[in-house]
């Protein structure tokens, strides 16, 4: 039997506001435990939720980035259910008319290439405190500094149909939060979490199948891991003739497998109503409108104006808007004042490949590069001009890189004396010595070994350490044979 | 002199003819003298008290003080009060100290009103009768045997006995005008959102107003002045211009102060079920106020008799979450022994809530439970604008309404304890204006065959504060039932 997977995912972002949502205390990480936990976040009594604006805006600027409707009006609701690390005996979130409703992400699926995952919903919410299980003589530690972290939960509809397409739109949504500047995206410290809703049916078949929640999938790779390994254990559970019962699964990535939290007739009754003490959230049109003017371009529009104005193939594109600042970086070297229209696939092919490489071997982002891209655009402009071949460009790269000659392309090439080797006369001549000095390998070319050739290039190549023109070294040399 | 009311004292006190330590220190010593019979008050801090009163004292001499500035005061054990126990009369709080005070609190403390103590009330202000009070029942000034009412009982009870001039109180379903009416004085719930909720412990939030509680309707509206305005810290406090509450009060309008106003009598307020002695008493007082140039018009509040099953769906849902907090995890009472963390919840809740409490938070449990929602809670809602409804129809033809506040005068203790839904039909009258968020006040009208108080309410609409305070302030002019004492307390 052929089995289609079918996934939904539930993200949890964690927006980027200096305060929480309901109270004006930090939101920074790593604090000293309770020491951001204000009289609203311990839920002392008699203390009232208050709504962060910056927290609405960030729903806002989410909803504008997918196309979703934005409610004119949204209703906060407490979730009721007592755990230690929920203070209040509540969460505060949205349950019937949630911020957003609607919209859609658009991804290139690694088997369906580009689709569009539809979006259910996002809604504002806060986070709860963090249980600490371990080293407390036996009992329990509870620290609330997280407690009242503004939350935006994006609701996918269950539009994926592989582990890869679901880390693909797990990734793509991570990249636009992070555009948009509404999460700092940093999944060591529990800023975007993903659930995932897995469920498989036959081929085919178009009535969902029952599916199971797995929690805590905390990295991309774990998601991959832990809906792989859900399945299996779900098409192995059918085909041996058990049914799948609805559930909650948590992943443990230390056994690779996931467990059982809790069935579907266990789950709670959260009693959600209406929060009193929280008017319903009121969004006028002139506020939209305000965050609309100031929204960036978005990845996905990006890519295809990359692909329009600069021939920078689709592939290409996506990965150059991965994040805003690497698309920054490739925009700023395309019109840097360099005196030539260079060439937009080979500058993407160098961010990607060159820059991006020196980046993570020294651990640092786009915008800490120590080549700004004004400097990059110039040492592209000498591979294109021919001043310089792409091997040496590497190489001046890395001088470039180290700060020589104050990181200026031209700079280093003289010094260093790379300026390529493009005058005939002298490069006839160093053929005539390459030829002159390796008659075997001019026979064995003779003889029709095609490789031959090459090793006469390379020959001619290091004579000149790298600086003759390929071309021209080729040329003349297959001229010279031939004659 | 210490017996009279806010604005007599205030005038003694800014004329030096009196000092506010004079004046606290008389009181605290009438409140050491009283409280074993009355069990008024919680917590008594003398030392504050007289420093506060000393404080009052050099306001007034430097010529900064406000019209409050010296007036001892009490708050309703629910407001909480920074550093001063706020046990909200549960044993889950018996020994809460805030870290911060509530707004109302700041803003009366700001006016240099004098905090003498804490007033009893029922647990979690969930009573009728203050009965529900961990730390025992008030008694009625009037009759030791009765209750005082509830839930600010002990709020009542002090301003009755002449042991505060004024205190606060929170209403949420009549606590304010209730045991205002039992205890015969005044006390007023203004319009929700006029005064900010922020330090009240939650009850039902919704329906929770911070009020005052005063000898006559213009101390309540002094108190008002003070306790009213916009606070940020509470999403469903309103921002709205100034008003002084008592800007009707002072003016010089003849004989016929009510001239032009219009006095709603719905039919449904004048049945079966009402005491006779109570309703006699009413039936005079609109003969007064007709007496004072108002008319009157009969009407219908068709929608009115839900109020009381709307209250009690709605008033424990919310309840039942806002209760949820205590926990045992971070603050208050929790059990000594336990085995795990479900056995720590559940110890902790069945010691330190009463059985009141615990019956409002099974019921506010069950009507939101999945299933029942729509059913309840929802309908409960429904049935709430309806009766908002009601009194917007009724309010484009009056100005006020008049009739009982509580259909019973101050019953004995244990007399309704084995019987909730009794309990429940003594807020039969004020449930609505918590409903409908609307202003009402509760003042004394007459006395019945027990000698008993007997209280008269006015009901506004949204904002009518200072016509409400108007209506009540001429009757009063005209009557002197406010200004009776309790022979037992008389000074």
């Amino acid at each position: 039997m052929k089995w289609e997977v079918v996934i939904g995912l539930e993200t949890h972002t964690q927006l980027s506001t200096a305060s929480k949502i309901f109270s004006g205390a930090s939101t920074a990480f790593a604090a000293a435990p309770n020491s951001q936990a204000s009289a609203v976040d311990i839920a002392l009594p008699g203390v009232l939720p208050v709504l962060n604006k910056g927290a609405v805006e960030r729903a806002i600027r989410f909803g504008l980035a997918v196309d979703g409707t934005i409610n004119k009006r949204s209703v906060f609701a407490r979730k009721n259910y007592f755990y230690p690390d929920l203070p209040k005996g509540y969460q505060i979130s949205q349950y019937e008319i949630p911020v957003v409703r609607g919209g859609s992400i658009a991804i290139v699926s690694p088997t369906r290439g580009a689709i569009k995952v539809a979006l259910t919903r996002a809604h504002l919410e806060e986070d709860a405190g963090k249980s600490l299980h371990e080293d407390f003589r036996g009992m329990t530690g509870i620290d609330l500094n997280r407690a009242g972290t503004p939350l935006l939960e994006i609701v996918s509809e269950p539009d994926l149909r592989s582990s890869e397409e679901a880390v693909v739109y797990a990734k793509t949504l991570h990249a636009l939060v992070r555009w948009i500047g509404i999460c700092d995206g940093n999944m060591q410290e529990g800023s975007f979490r993903c659930d995932a809703n897995v469920s498989v049916r036959p081929g085919g078949e178009a009535k969902l199948g029952t599916r199971c929640e797995i929690k805590n999938l905390n990295s991309f790779r774990f998601m991959h891991q832990a809906i792989e390994f859900e399945v299996r254990r779900q098409i192995e559970l059918i085909e041996d003739g058990g049914k799948m019962v609805q559930e909650t699964r948590l992943y443990d990535p230390d056994r690779n497998e996931t467990r059982s939290m809790r069935s579907k007739e266990d789950a709670q009754d959260y009693r959600y109503f209406p929060d009193p003490d929280l008017p319903p959230l009121v969004i006028d049109g002139a506020w939209i409108e305000r965050i609309r003017a100031e929204m960036p371009e978005l990845p996905e529009p990006m890519a295809h104006r990359f692909v329009a104005d600069y021939s920078v193939p689709m592939p290409d594109a996506v990965q150059l808007t991965w994040s805003r600042e690497t698309a920054r970086y490739f925009e700023s070297a395309m019109q840097a004042p360099v005196g030539a229209h260079l060439n937009g696939k080979t500058a993407a092919n160098w961010i990607l490949g060159e820059i991006s490489a020196r980046l993570n071997r020294d651990g640092i982002e786009i915008e800490q590069a120590p080549v700004r891209p004004n400097e990059f655009a110039q040492l592209l402009a000498r591979v294109q001009d021919n001043t310089i071949s792409g091997s040496i460009a590497k190489e001046v790269l890395d001088a470039m890189w180290a700060g020589e000659n104050g990181g200026d392309a031209d700079a280093v090439i003289a010094a260093k004396g790379l300026q390529q080797i493009s005058d005939a006369g002298a490069i006839e001549r160093i053929v005539d010595d390459v030829l002159a000095a390796n008659p075997a390998i001019v026979a064995e070319y003779q003889a029709g070994k095609e490789r031959a050739f090459n090793s006469l290039v390379g020959k001619a190549m290091a004579t000149t350490k790298g600086k003759a023109n390929p071309a021209q070294v080729s040329a003349i040399l297959k001229r010279k044979l031939a004659g | 002199m210490i017996t009279s009311s806010v604005a007599e004292l205030s005038r003694a006190l800014n004329a030096r003819r009196l000092s506010s330590v004079e004046l606290t220190g008389a009181l605290l010593d009438r409140i050491d003298a009283a409280n074993r019979r009355l069990n008024a008050f919680l917590t008594v801090d003398r030392e504050g008290a007289l420093a506060q009163a000393r404080t009052a004292d050099a306001r007034i001499a430097a010529g900064t003080s406000s019209a409050l500035t010296g007036i001892p005061l009490a708050h309703k054990d629910v407001i909480m009060t920074e550093g001063l126990r706020t046990t909200c009369g549960s044993r889950m709080l018996e020994n809460f100290v805030a870290p911060y005070s509530a707004y109302v609190a700041e803003r009366l403390a700001h006016a240099g009103m004098v905090l003498v103590g804490k007033t009893n009330m029922d647990e979690f202000a969930m009573g009728s009768s203050n009965e529900n009070s961990y730390f025992g029942p008030v008694r009625n000034p009037w009759n030791t045997t009765c209750v005082a009412g509830g839930s600010s009982g002990g709020s009542a009870a002090a301003v009755a006995a002449r042991l505060v001039p004024a205190a606060t109180g929170t209403d949420t379903g009549g606590s304010i005008r209730q045991p205002a009416a039992l205890s015969g004085i005044s006390g007023l719930k203004p319009t929700y959102g006029v005064c900010s909720r922020y330090g009240l412990v939650a009850f039902a939030s919704s329906l929770d107003t911070p009020g005052a509680l005063g000898q006559t309707a213009e101390d309540c509206a002094l108190l008002l002045n003070a306790m009213a305005g916009h606070d940020v810290r509470d999403s469903t406090s309103l921002d709205r211009p100034k008003e002084d509450y008592t800007r009707l009060l002072s003016a010089n309008a003849g004989a016929k102060p009510l001239a032009g106003v219009r006095i709603g009598l719905p039919r449904e307020y004048f049945g079966a079920g009402t005491e006779s002695d109570i309703a006699n008493a009413i039936e005079a007082a609109i003969a007064g106020f007709r007496s004072l140039g108002a008319t009157t018009v009969e009407l219908s509040l068709p929608n009115v008799e839900y109020s009381l099953p709307v209250y009690y769906v709605i008033s424990p849902a919310e309840a039942s979450s806002n209760l949820a907090r205590f926990d045992g995890v971070r603050y208050g009472h929790r059990a000594a022994k336990y085995d795990d963390l479900m056995d720590m919840y559940k110890k902790t809740r069945a010691e330190g809530f009463g059985a009141e409490v615990k019956r409002r938070i099974l019921v506010g449990t069950y009507v939101l439970s999945h299933g029942y929602y729509d059913a309840y809670y929802l309908k409960a809602q429904q049935v709430r604008r309806l009766i908002a409804d009601d009194f917007q129809r009724a309010y484009r033809s009056c100005d006020v309404i008049v009739g009982p506040t509580s259909p019973t005068t101050a019953f004995c203790l244990g007399d309704n304890t084995d019987d909730p839904v009794k309990m429940y039909l003594n807020d039969i009258f004020t449930i609505a204006s918590n409903l409908t968020g609307t202003p009402a006040i509760s003042i004394p009208c007459g006395f019945d065959g027990k000698g008993l108080p007997i209280g008269l309410q006015i009901q506004g609409n949204a904002f009518a504060e200072a016509q409400v305070l108007n209506v009540a302030h001429r009757y009063q002019q005209m009557t002197d039932w406010h200004r009776r004492i309790p022979a037992e307390f008389a000074p």
